[in-house]
């Protein structure tokens, strides 16, 4: 039977299209009017709400739990502090990576981690004799995103330490009665928080969130629009951007986090005495340089594109409804060097773009290469331009609280 | 001040086109200075906080048109570019009728059919068709015209390119431009559909800041023109920018400045210095003197052949052919700050976001201009409302809203009357329209604004305050914008240009003659200096 979410009685309501997806066993609403771009650009200029409850969510307490992390988890949970959170990855032994999640610290005792996948077996069968509890409390709490420029002033107005939490960092709260915690965290690039509240609070929790948001241009989201949303963000997705080394068949399904452009989280992965699963496999790969990709961002140029279509004949299609299988790459030899994992138009950044795979030589921004599409059942190639991710970063997303709406009508910063 | 400052070029009028204009010639190396008469730059394209919280795009109010090229050439993007697309076009009617367009096009095929099912598939086919108008003619839009009276080569070579161009085009869609550039609005879109609150809304586009009705001979090309726009790849579609039309000028200037162009305000230019036929540099009204072999007017025909020069100084033809050139400017605005959103029985408000369409019927159009035509202005005017905190909350306080309405027809001439004394009287006739169809809307206002012709010329410079700086008729477009023989940007004196919307492609917020004629500048300059134009045979 399919479940629903704690802020479903609320939501589906909203819902004027009557469609809905299946999201880890529960019904996620595909988008709430049939123009979903619309939902997009209120996240990009007002604030949305994504109820982000099917998240798995493990609670990990008991004596060594930091210990446990720092033993399984790629990035170092001893530099996360109490209060802040940290997007994190797991591998196997081959230096491969399982998933990636975000954990909560609360305390060197008390953690949680969200997945998207079910992760307890893997976790709980790696304790050991350590002391140390994992429980699945999924279904206890519900998630509510409110992400968006306004999305600060509207948390702030209903409990005011909202106002003043870091990027990454997280706190108890008080909204519509409620004790929850919120987090500013999120899964579309932009200045956002996440409301972690009991099951029982939650539509308490959203008529605050609701309430506070009156005339502000505030609507819910959709998985549709946060897909698009998380590309410009350059946030990788389960399944899409990579998969899980626990259930691919083969190497080449596999990839590292060297290769998925997670190299920060190990910048001391030569020197650390921490052992972590993996870091004998990517200490090899970093010494032997055996990389096979470098994630990238791409930016396709809009000229070569309009061009090619145009000579064909056709309108060029500017869909912001992201491709997320396959393209192909080739450098000015012909010779593939990689492939899109997720493309799209994006319309704050006006052109196509993509994260993408390429060889490491490719993947110094500016590099070009050439993105293969068929126009009028013909391959074609047009020219891309390789671009760190995330490629829209506005400045609000780390910023930190400034003086009420200054200069909201001018600030829609993006790093082209 | 530095009065002996000296310039490569120097810009005039810091509207979309001079900003556009001025960025282009800094980005390729000149050192620019763009001067401003007023305290803020954006001419008619400017967002004014009127009352705290409140932000009115006092003039012009949406976007569509802006070269696609300009984005990415002037990687406006990374200075804060960001449309924001309408959800809705909204036409109520007098009898509680009403159609609300959608971007979703089963929405829409619903909506329509709920008035005529044969209106269903003809929207379809009218849009497939415009679409394969303006692919068709986006190439002529973006590119210099040829000059027809030059006797140059390279014109000879553009003629037959175009004629290529042309020859090329499918039997129907020339034959639909051709319809288009020659005939009225009503016809064509007869040919389409039966619905009249469906006609009333799309024949709008044809008479927008023109003076023709729906079925006058020439509302054609001015239905075609507000369709040769885009937004994200689908012609036609209209947006919002995030701050309105001023944060786009807003966003214009400060990529002009990151490319080194200097931009002056309050500095209004008197008369543009000439030696010998070439222009030396301009003087200021306080009497400085900035000199630069370049001086590009972004200002309209008349002000720019007749004011800024002595027009003793240009050939006989060229003076005759801007002094009848048609302005009769027949548009106003009223703005206003409401205190909630407006109601309309039986929609739950959403419909309001985006363009609302006072047009029941072509034939309310007709009526709305037969006033126009003898001399006053429309008692029941034509209205293209917006709505604009529905898209873009940061332009007024929490549940407040500000609501631009284009009002149309509204003679730069009145006969028997003036516009300072009718300012009131027409600000009072939209908010009575207003009240007859969104029952209580008088309640909600916190504050009007009216702007009529006579205050767009007063305050923007626009001449007898045509919005799009001078008609868009056919004998008024491409190789005869601003006259015939002078439709390349280049005027008779040497290194004086002209880039405002009085030259191809023309009025809208394009920024396409500020390109061009930067094209054309640059060009210029790489082959032999500053140039006049080829003399004109005509």
């Amino acid at each position: 039977m399919i479940r629903t979410t704690p802020f479903h009685e609320r939501l589906a309501p909203l819902n004027r299209t009557g469609l809905w997806q299946h999201w880890s066993g529960h019904l996620a609403a595909v988008k709430y009017q049939m123009d979903d771009k619309f939902e997009y650009f209120a996240v990009r200029n007002a604030a949305g709400i994504i109820d982000t409850s099917p998240l798995y969510k493990y609670r990990i307490t008991g004596h060594d739990a930091e210990a446990f992390l720092a033993g399984v988890l790629t990035r170092d949970i001893r530099a996360c502090r109490d209060g802040q959170a940290q997007y994190t990855l797991w591998c196997d032994d081959s230096g491969h990576i399982v998933e990636d999640g975000v954990v909560f610290r609360f305390s060197n005792d008390h953690f949680l981690l969200t997945s998207a996948e079910p992760n307890l077996a893997w976790f709980s069968d790696r304790i050991g004799r350590q002391r140390v509890l994992i429980e699945d409390v999924s279904a206890q709490y519900g998630s509510l995103a409110l992400q968006g420029p306004r999305s600060r002033g509207i948390l702030a107005g209903l409990d005011d330490s909202v106002g003043g939490l870091g990027f990454f960092h997280h706190g108890p709260a008080k909204i519509g009665g409620a004790a929850v915690n919120v987090s500013r965290t999120g899964y579309t690039g932009d200045l956002g928080y996440e409301v972690w509240v009991e099951a029982d609070d939650a539509n308490a929790v959203f008529d605050a969130i609701v309430d506070a948001s009156a005339g502000q241009g505030v609507i819910p989201v959709g998985m549709s629009a946060l897909l698009m949303l998380r590309i410009e963000a350059g946030l990788v997705l389960i399944d899409v951007d990579f998969h899980s080394s626990r259930f691919a068949y083969t190497d080449e399904e596999r990839t590292t986090p060297i290769e998925l452009g997670f190299g920060w989280m190990l910048k001391d992965v030569a020197t650390t005495d921490r052992a972590f699963i993996g870091r004998d496999a990517i200490r090899r790969e970093l010494a032997d340089g055996t990389s096979r990709w470098r994630m990238v961002g791409l930016k396709v140029d809009w000229q070569d594109w309009d061009r090619r279509y145009r000579a064909e004949g056709i309108i060029p299609p500017k869909d912001e409804h992201p491709i997320v299988w396959e393209m192909m790459l080739y450098d000015d030899d012909m010779e593939r060097v990689g492939y899109t994992t997720s493309f799209m138009y994006s319309p704050a950044l006006q052109r196509h773009i993509a994260m993408a795979r390429v060889r490491p030589h490719l993947a110094r921004p500016g590099s070009r290469v050439h993105l293969e599409v068929t126009i009028n059942h013909r391959y074609q190639t047009v020219a891309c331009e390789v671009a760190r991710p995330p490629l829209f970063n506005p400045a609000r997303k780390t910023a930190s609280a400034t003086p009420a709406i200054a200069s909201a009508i001018t600030s829609a910063g993006a790093s082209a | 001040m530095t009065a002996s400052r000296t310039y490569d070029a120097i810009v005039i009028g810091g509207g979309h086109n001079g900003l556009v204009n001025g960025a282009y010639l800094a980005k390729s190396g000149l050192r620019t200075l763009i001067l401003e008469r007023r305290h803020l730059v954006g001419g008619a394209a400017i967002t004014e906080e009127l009352m705290p919280g409140f932000h009115f795009t006092t003039f012009s109010y949406a976007v569509s048109l802006l070269r696609p090229d300009i984005i990415h050439e002037l990687d406006l993007v990374k200075h804060g570019y960001f449309p924001l697309l309408m959800p809705h076009s909204f036409a109520p009617a007098d009898d509680g009728g009403h159609i609300t367009l959608s971007k979703d096009r089963n929405l829409t095929i619903q909506e329509i059919s709920r008035h005529s099912r044969r209106d269903a598939d003809a929207y379809d086919q009218y849009g497939h068709d415009m679409a394969q108008i303006v692919q068709a003619l986006k190439p002529l839009f973006d590119s210099v015209p040829p000059n027809l009276f030059s006797g140059q080569a390279e014109d000879a070579l553009a003629l037959a390119d175009l004629a290529k161009h042309l020859k090329g085009l499918p039997q129907r869609v020339l034959h639909n431009i051709v319809r288009l550039l020659t005939g009225s609005a009503a016809d064509f879109l007869d040919d389409y559909f039966e619905g009249e609150l469906l006609k009333g809304l799309l024949s709008s586009s044809g008479i927008i800041g023109t003076k023709v009705g729906p079925r006058s001979q020439g509302s054609g090309v001015v239905l075609l023109f507000h369709n040769m726009g885009e937004q994200d790849g689908v012609f036609g579609n209209w947006g919002f920018h995030k701050g309105g039309n001023g944060g786009l000028t807003q966003v214009l200037a400060r990529a002009a400045q990151a490319y080194g162009a200097e931009i002056k305000l309050e500095a209004a230019v008197s008369q543009v210095l000439t030696t010998n036929g070439r222009t030396t540099g301009v003087v200021l009204a306080d009497g400085t003197e900035l000199h630069a072999p370049v001086v590009v007017s972004a200002l309209d025909p008349r002000r720019t052949f007749l004011e800024l020069v002595e027009p003793r100084e240009l050939p006989e033809d060229l003076v005759e052919n801007i002094q009848r050139y048609k302005f009769q400017g027949t548009s106003s605005k009223v703005n206003f700050a409401l205190d909630g959103l407006p109601e309309f029985p039986g929609l739950d408000g959403t419909q309001f976001r985006g363009f609302t369409n006072i047009a029941p019927s072509m034939d309310y159009l007709e009526r709305a201009f037969d006033e126009a035509k003898y001399g006053w202005y429309s008692s029941k005017p034509y209205l293209d409302c917006c709505i604009q905190s529905t898209i873009d909350p940061d332009m007024a306080p929490a549940g407040k809203h500000v609501m631009s309405c284009f009002t149309h027809y509204t003679p730069y001439k009145l006969k028997g009357g003036d516009w300072d004394t009718e300012r009131d009287n027409l600000g009072d006739t939209v908010q009575r329209r207003l009240e007859e169809l969104f029952p209580g809307f008088s309640k909600l206002v916190l504050r009007r604004e009216v702007v009529t012709p006579l205050d767009i010329e007063r305050t923007v410079g626009l001449s007898e305050g045509n919005i799009f700086a001078g008609e868009l008729m056919s004998p008024q477009l491409y190789f005869f914008r601003p006259a015939p023989g002078w439709n390349q940007y280049r005027t008779p004196i040497h290194g004086y240009y002209q880039c405002g919307s009085g030259t191809h492609p023309g009025g809208c917020v394009t920024g396409g003659p500020g390109r061009l004629a930067s094209q054309q500048i640059v060009s210029d300059l790489a082959r032999s200096g500053p140039a006049a134009g080829a003399a004109a045979g005509g």
